[in-house]
């Protein structure tokens, strides 16, 4: 662990334009602090930032960094991290880039089990485009798009990551800066994909799922006697809708990451000006 | 054109039509022939009918040509198929002992050779043998050593141990020794056999070795054909070299892998067919503006939607070309024959990393499924060079900060490329992007940044312009007033044409372009032409649209979207109906 990288290191020195008092600041705080103390620095680090208010923190940290497109940002994660093993990859998006559009990919990306973070910056709700459904919203929440409410289950991203094999399911919340840092922390060290979904408030367009409804209702999993290496406990508290939860729920302690099974572990930048040796079997292969 | 013999087996899906054929071409080439071969499936969608066809003559061979002189048929289906390409004189194979042939009957003028293939399969060890029996009488009817079949069958099924390869060498000698015994042939095919030692492939494995010559190491994909077999030659052999294959949920997740991976420093590619690229256009423009080196392969087949999946077009060139919004600097890259799919395959990775632009490699159906012998000198390793461009490393990323040591990945510089710094390179950090950015990558919506950005990725194309090669490749009578013009995988079939031509005293000059972005400018040969034709498998004439613009004329075309490739015989008298040429009827 070095100990000489600060967590402002992630930092850009472009100011945020986020509205002030967007969740989307303490969830990021919480990813470069949690980065630092882990050991990594920008020049280890890749991140992938999707699309929406969250898909800027790709500009407002400090890393080797891509903000790609809508929804598509988990492939560009797991490339990278095949590509070089070397590096720490996380990516951050939100509700709507990874369980709307990107659903496909997140389900993919958890089966696949590549060592990753993938924190999702969850406030229920499209900052971007001003105001619509997201997948998280609520049957009821009045959109611009959805004036009586969207009328369709909300996504319950925990069940989906429990359902496609996830080996690291964790809930945290961006305004709970400790539990926050620590629940990422231990996501970066969890060999395979870490998924942390992350209440982070739209303070514009989201009068309901708002700070004081999560601190009012969140029960923290540290404080319970909840065993997260034990699956049929974590899906008690990922069906249990009727609380909010913040915590690590289920953790596999047996994880192997995907690039360990398959015995990728090269950095794929390093070739050589010539084609590599025993090229030439790969033509006498043909005879 | 070479004297040549073409041989077919046909049958049903399930038939074993596929590796039968693959044997037979395997001991020719090894025999020191060479062989061009084709697949066939029917244009009306009913049972499974298919085939595999060889050309195969002591030169080269690399087209096909619409004439059959031997046909194992397992089916009367496999006879009417094909009923076009049979002539006078044409040997039939086919099993009378086989309910769906007794009451057949070779055409009139044909040589209809019944010989009990089950039969003596079963007599040399099992009923599964049969078209191995069948490739023995071929090897009689058209007098070629039979024990070339055997170094083939050991190839094939040497791997399974036991008696397998001896059973099956024994099964050809029987039916060798029933045509034998039962005819007398009066035929003079005499396949020589010479000490050339060639390589069959096709042009998905040309693909595939071309990549991991020039250093591809990271490969995601998504099956479609005609694209699939490029994943599957480099499953395997990849990793052979520290690399990976990866089988993505969709070609959007496979072209965002490709992009991950080339962000952290690999030679990293992707093929598709149509349908997978519409797919990635969306992350194509994000590759082009974050200025990511990334080679996608498209092997074109029949479109649009899902058209005809396993027939031959070249439909695609204007997707390439323009697909994606707003204006996207890209290279578009079509080799013109199979060991083409090898060198431009090594050219599109450096073009790709020189110029940190996406690259489209054009191949199609035709290229992708025909395999062709070559001798190996023509995949020179050692000719191979891989070209970086402006890579940095710790110690040179210096050079490309500004005063506040930020690196700069998207620096305004003359010949419009930048340094790259791949993640772990000391002080390299920066962030890249889809959206309009300064020299360090960050957003911005500056009007001045936003033009200096356009026009620096727009200025790396032309720096492409000015130093590298992209001249056709010429073949013909360079001062004959008719000149055709012709794009990708219809090459083969067109030098083979000018073959039949010559015979009728027609000449051609012949420009097969390689490149239909940035491509050369013809203007010149075009002035100096009297006709000028373009050959393309298309209905709308996407190439000879360009043409005619970049030229400022009007061209004659030559277009086929039928589903099959041109074929040389049939191509030569296309072309001598557009010179107003008179044309005889064919066979
Ligand atoms: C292909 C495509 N479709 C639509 C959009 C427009 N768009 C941008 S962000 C966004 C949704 C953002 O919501 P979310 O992912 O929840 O992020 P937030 O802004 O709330 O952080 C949409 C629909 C786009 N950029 N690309
Ligand atoms: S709109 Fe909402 S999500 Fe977007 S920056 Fe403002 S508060 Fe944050």
């Amino acid at each position: 662990m070095s100990s000489d990288v600060r967590f402002t290191d992630f930092k850009s020195d472009k100011q945020p334009t986020w509205c002030p008092g967007c969740g989307d600041f303490g969830t990021m705080n919480g990813m470069m602090k949690a980065l630092a103390e882990t050991g990594n620095n920008p020049d280890n680090t890749f991140l992938v930032a999707g699309i929406g208010c969250s898909g800027k923190i790709g500009t407002y940290m400090h890393a080797y960094a891509l903000h790609g497109v809508h929804g598509r940002a988990l492939p560009v994660g797991i490339g990278a991290k095949l590509a070089n093993p070397n590096l720490e990859v996380m990516v951050a998006g939100g509700d709507g880039d990874g369980f709307s559009i990107g659903a496909g990919h997140f389900v993919h990306a958890v089966r696949r089990n590549v060592d990753m973070t993938y924190v999702v910056m969850d406030n229920r709700i499209y900052g971007l485009t001003k105001g619509q459904a997201s997948p998280t919203s609520r049957e009821d929440f009045e959109t611009s798009t959805t004036p009586d409410g969207p009328m369709q289950a909300p996504v319950n991203p925990h069940a989906l990551a429990l359902a496609a094999g996830g080996t690291f399911i964790a809930q945290s919340f961006s305004s709970d800066a400790m539990r926050h840092v620590e629940i990422i922390k231990e996501a970066i060290e969890h060999p395979g994909f870490a998924f942390v979904n992350c209440y982070s408030p739209c303070v514009t367009f989201n009068d309901v799922d708002t700070y004081d409804y999560f601190r009012d209702s969140l029960v923290d999993l540290k404080e319970t006697d909840h065993d997260p290496t034990d699956k049929d406990a974590a899906k008690d508290v990922i069906f249990d809708t009727e609380k909010e939860y913040q915590g690590v729920i289920y953790k596999n302690e047996a994880s192997v990451p995907f690039e360990d099974r398959w015995g990728i572990s090269e950095d794929m930048s390093k070739i050589e000006s010539k084609p590599p040796e025993g090229a030439m079997d790969l033509v006498r292969e043909f005879y | 054109m070479p004297e040549d013999l073409n041989w077919a087996i046909g049958g049903e899906a399930g038939d074993g039509i596929d590796s039968t054929g693959k044997i037979f071409a395997q001991a020719l080439s090894r025999a020191g022939r060479h062989v061009f071969t084709s697949k066939d499936f029917a244009s009306r969608i009913r049972g499974g009918y298919t085939a595999y066809k060889i050309r195969t003559s002591v030169d080269r061979v690399e087209s096909v040509v619409d004439r059959l002189d031997i046909l194992i048929a397992l089916t009367q289906r496999t006879v009417e198929e094909n009923m076009s390409e049979l002539h006078e004189g044409s040997v039939i194979i086919y099993d009378g002992e086989r309910t769906t042939m007794k009451d057949f009957e070779a055409p009139e003028g044909m040589i209809g050779l019944n010989v009990p293939l089950r039969r003596l399969a079963e007599e040399a060890g099992g009923a599964i043998m049969q078209n191995i029996v069948a490739l023995g009488a071929a090897c009689e009817v058209s007098e070629f050593p039979i024990e070339n079949l055997d170094e083939s069958l050991e190839k094939r099924f040497g791997a399974k141990g036991g008696s397998i390869v001896e059973n099956n060498s024994k099964a050809a000698r029987k039916g060798q020794e029933y045509v034998r015994e039962n005819y007398d042939l009066d035929l003079d095919y005499e396949l020589e056999t010479t000490d050339e030692d060639y390589v069959l492939l096709n042009g998905d494995e040309a693909i595939g070795m071309g990549a991991i010559a020039a250093g591809c190491r990271f490969y995601a994909g998504y099956p479609i054909t005609p694209a699939t077999n490029v994943m599957e030659y480099m499953t395997g052999r990849v990793e052979q070299f520290g690399g990976a294959v990866i089988q993505a949920e969709d070609e959007l997740s496979a072209i965002n892998m490709a992009l991950g991976a080339a962000r952290a420093g690999a030679r990293a590619m992707t093929a598709t067919s149509g349908p997978g690229i519409d797919l990635m256009t969306e992350t194509f423009g994000l590759i082009a503006t974050s200025e990511t080196p990334l080679v996608i392969t498209n092997v074109m087949r029949s479109g649009p939607s899902t058209g005809m999946p396993t027939k031959q077009e070249q439909g695609d060139l204007n997707q390439m070309l323009y697909g994606g919004h707003g204006e996207i600097p890209r290279f578009v890259v079509a080799p013109t024959s199979i060991s083409e799919c090898f060198h431009k395959t090594v050219e599109a990775f450096n073009l790709a990393e020189k110029y940190q632009t996406p690259v489209y490699l054009a191949a199609d159906l035709a290229l992708a499924v025909s395999e062709q012998t070559f001798p190996p000198e023509e995949f020179d390793m050692d000719a191979v060079e891989i070209d970086r461009g402006k890579v940095v490393d710790d110690e040179t990323v210096g050079d490309w900060v500004n005063d506040k040591q930020q690196f700069k990945p998207h620096a305004l510089t003359e010949d419009g490329v930048s340094p790259r710094a791949f993640p772990g390179t000391k002080g390299g950090a920066h962030m890249s992007t889809g959206l309009e950015h300064d020299e360090l990558g960050r957003r911005t919506e500056d009007t001045d940044m936003r033009v200096k950005q356009v026009d620096k990725r727009n200025r790396k194309v032309q720096t492409a312009i000015e130093n590298e090669d992209w001249s056709p490749r010429e073949f013909g009578d360079a001062d004959s007033e008719n000149l055709v013009i012709s794009w990708g995988s219809n090459e083969g079939a067109m030098r083979e044409a000018m073959e039949f031509l010559e015979e009728d005293d027609v000449s051609v000059r012949f420009l097969s372009v390689p490149y239909i972005f940035p491509r050369p400018d013809l203007t010149e040969e075009i002035a100096k032409a009297d006709e000028v034709i373009v050959v393309e498998c298309n209905a709308t004439g996407q190439f000879a649209n360009l043409i005619e613009h970049d030229a400022l004329t009007r061209v004659k075309r030559v277009n086929k979207y039928n589903g099959v490739r041109f074929k040389a015989d049939e191509l030569a008298n296309e072309i001598k109906a557009a010179l107003d040429e008179p044309v005889e009827a064919t066979a």
